[in-house]
């Protein structure tokens, strides 16, 4: 049994204007075998949240903290933290120019279980597990995302989760720009892996269309920069008919 | 002597005389990058000079006196012109008509004094096939040129490796002419040497002939690597690609990359592309990236350049640390993926895997089993 706790989580950006802050205090405990959806608007800071659980330069963590298990995860580097059984699925997985697939996620599931894989189970492992997202075995040989379409950089992200097999998988927005086939193939990946390895998943996105793959156990919504509300699957259904207009006026100061 | 229309990219001056080129100041174009005063034994006849033979033991491969061979090109600059004055031998590399090479052709380049003169002519014959490696290892000063001739529908593939010492200086023009329906591919791999000035150019004959120029370089310290090149479509339905990549590190490295392509008013459906990526690995190396696109006609296919110089890309690496993969190992793997990005290009694994050791091992990396990109 593992636990993932964000408690008052202040996260801000640089910007030409100076610091802006993102994250305004999110409180937030994921436990395994649980999954979690964060929805919320545009510009809510809801893939923020992602990336700042998986350490992005980009962003300061001002106050607030993230824990694994009791472990100090604002105090690990990026690969530290992925070795620690945090996976990040990305909205825009990055090109990686001529490095193959397949030497990628040797190199990191090397990385990650801390020797490398016997060749030819590990062979055997990645093929199956590209079997089961329907990709072509020459996928392998392409260079790291570079010219996927929406949907193989999204079933490739899904392929990483299966073979690194974290004990918590964040999804950012893994269901945008995904055609209904793409999108069922996906979710199905997910839940496959939610089902075998017992793993917490917390499941950032902007649309409902997904939670109809993925249940969630619980559903929080995410507005300018924090959780305004938190509860179970039927939330997101109030959310599909009502949309965050309710939430969004809400957190307006007074 | 014959003198071009002076609006274009094409050389002006084309002669075997050397009086027709002047000294170069730094103030012509074709110079400004160039550290004159290291290249300064190359601007004149050395009487004294060597020659260059190459060893192999390919039956293609044969040493001759520059007399017997019937060169197709004529020097475009002042060290092109003295070249080809003071150079008493040729390495000639014939492929035969409808031969079909199996194995790569290997030859090095051996000078037999300090500073040499060097003439390579390279003939792939009507229809045949092979691939080409030149090792022109940097252990001498040597100035000259590698003439290459792409028979009609022949395809060839030459790689060139430059590496070695880096005290030495190269100048070599690598003028190709590309037959009818014709495919030529050539990489240059420069490593070794303290100033490597490279001017490969692609003439084609007829149509349909395509061109992939590509070029990996690595400077370090105080080397200087110049590619100055020139792509003349001047036939219709002709192809051209054009890829450089180089990293560079250390203070005074200095790399200068110039893509000329001129498409001519004739060359109705051309395609053309050129790029140059160069990746600083370290604060102050310098690398000038000059691409040139010169369309005469609207009526082609595609024409396109980019260039682009930085750093390690903050989100390449944040993407595979997210991975589990530690930060050093994160950008071998960038490097790597760079450089075989361009070599994967070549279809020649055997090959593309002895120059990513090479560069690895200058690059202080553990050189992995294989890297299958």
């Amino acid at each position: 049994m593992s636990e993932l706790v964000i408690n008052d989580l202040h996260a801000s950006i640089e910007t030409d204007a100076g610091d802006k802050e993102i994250l305004r205090g999110v409180t937030l405990s994921v436990e395994s075998g649980r999954t979690h959806a964060v929805m919320g608007p545009n510009g809510s800071g809801k893939s923020t949240l992602a990336y700042v659980i998986a350490g992005h330069p980009k962003y300061q963590v001002t106050s607030g903290s993230i824990t694994l298990d009791g472990e100090d995860v604002l105090a690990m580097s990026v690969d530290e933290r992925a070795r620690a059984g945090l996976f990040l699925a990305m909205q825009y997985p990055v090109e990686v120019p001529g490095v193959s697939v397949s030497n990628f996620l040797r190199t990191s599931v090397t990385a990650v279980k801390g020797e490398a894989p016997k060749l030819r189970t590990w062979v055997k492992e990645m093929k199956e597990a590209m079997a089961d997202l329907q990709m072509d075995p020459a996928f392998a040989e392409r260079s790291v995302n570079e010219g996927f379409s929406g949907g193989e950089k999204k079933r490739h992200e899904i392929l990483q989760l299966a073979l690194l097999r974290p004990k918590f998988a964040i999804l950012d927005e893994t269901d945008s720009g995904l055609d209904v086939d793409a999108l069922r193939i996906v979710a199905e990946g997910v839940n496959r892996y939610r089902e075998s390895s017992g793993a917490g998943t917390l499941l950032i996105t902007h649309y409902t269309r997904i939670l109809r793959y993925i249940t969630p156990d619980v559903v929080h919504v995410f507005v300018d920069g924090r959780i305004v509300e938190s509860g179970g699957a039927d939330l997101a259904e109030v959310l599909e008919t009502e949309g965050y207009e309710r939430f969004i006026t809400a957190a307006q100061p007074a | 002597m014959t003198i071009a229309p002076p609006h274009d990219l094409a050389p002006r001056v084309a002669s075997f005389d050397p009086d027709s080129f002047g000294v170069p100041t730094g103030r012509e174009l074709e110079w400004r990058f160039a550290p004159l005063d290291v290249l300064k034994p190359f601007f004149s006849l050395d009487p004294e000079a060597g020659t260059v033979t190459g060893i192999s033991t390919s039956e293609f491969v044969a040493n001759v006196p520059i007399e017997s061979v019937a060169s197709t090109w004529t020097p475009t600059d002042l060290t092109g012109a003295l070249a080809r004055s003071g150079a008493r031998s040729a390495v000639v590399i014939d492929i035969p008509r409808e031969a079909r090479v199996d194995e790569p052709v290997v030859v090095r380049l051996e000078a037999s004094s300090s500073f040499a003169y060097q003439h390579v002519e390279i003939t792939a014959g009507a229809f045949s096939s092979a691939r080409i490696v030149i090792e022109a290892n940097t252990v001498a000063d040597i100035s000259g040129a590698i003439v290459i001739n792409v028979a009609d529908g022949a395809e060839l593939t030459l790689l060139m490796v430059v590496d070695g010492p880096k005290e030495h200086r190269l100048v070599a023009h690598l003028p190709a002419t590309v037959g009818r329906d014709a495919r030529f591919t050539a990489c240059t791999v420069t490593l070794g040497g303290r100033a490597v000035r490279l001017l490969p150019s692609v003439h084609y004959r007829s149509s349909g002939g395509s061109a992939e120029l590509l070029g990996v370089f690595l400077a370090e310290g105080e080397q200087f690597f110049e590619q100055r090149i020139f792509v003349e479509h001047e036939q219709p339905h002709c192809t051209s690609n054009v890829i450089y990549k180089g990293a560079l590190s250390g203070a005074l490295a200095h790399t200068v990359w110039i893509g000329d392509v001129l498409v001519r008013r004739e060359a109705i459906g051309t395609q053309t592309y050129e790029m140059n990526r160069n990746l600083l690995l370290s604060d102050g190396p310098r690398a000038d990236s000059v691409p040139n696109l010169e369309l005469e006609t609207g009526d082609v296919v595609s024409a396109g350049h980019a260039s682009a110089t930085g750093r390690f890309d903050d989100e390449q690496l944040f993407y595979l640390q997210s991975r589990g993969i530690p930060a050093e190992l994160a950008r071998q793997l960038v490097v790597r993926g760079f450089f075989a990005d361009v070599l994967g290009r070549l279809g020649m694994p055997a090959w593309r895997d002895t120059m990513m050791q090479r560069i690895s091992a200058r690059l202080g990396m553990a050189d992995e089993e294989s890297d299958d990109a």
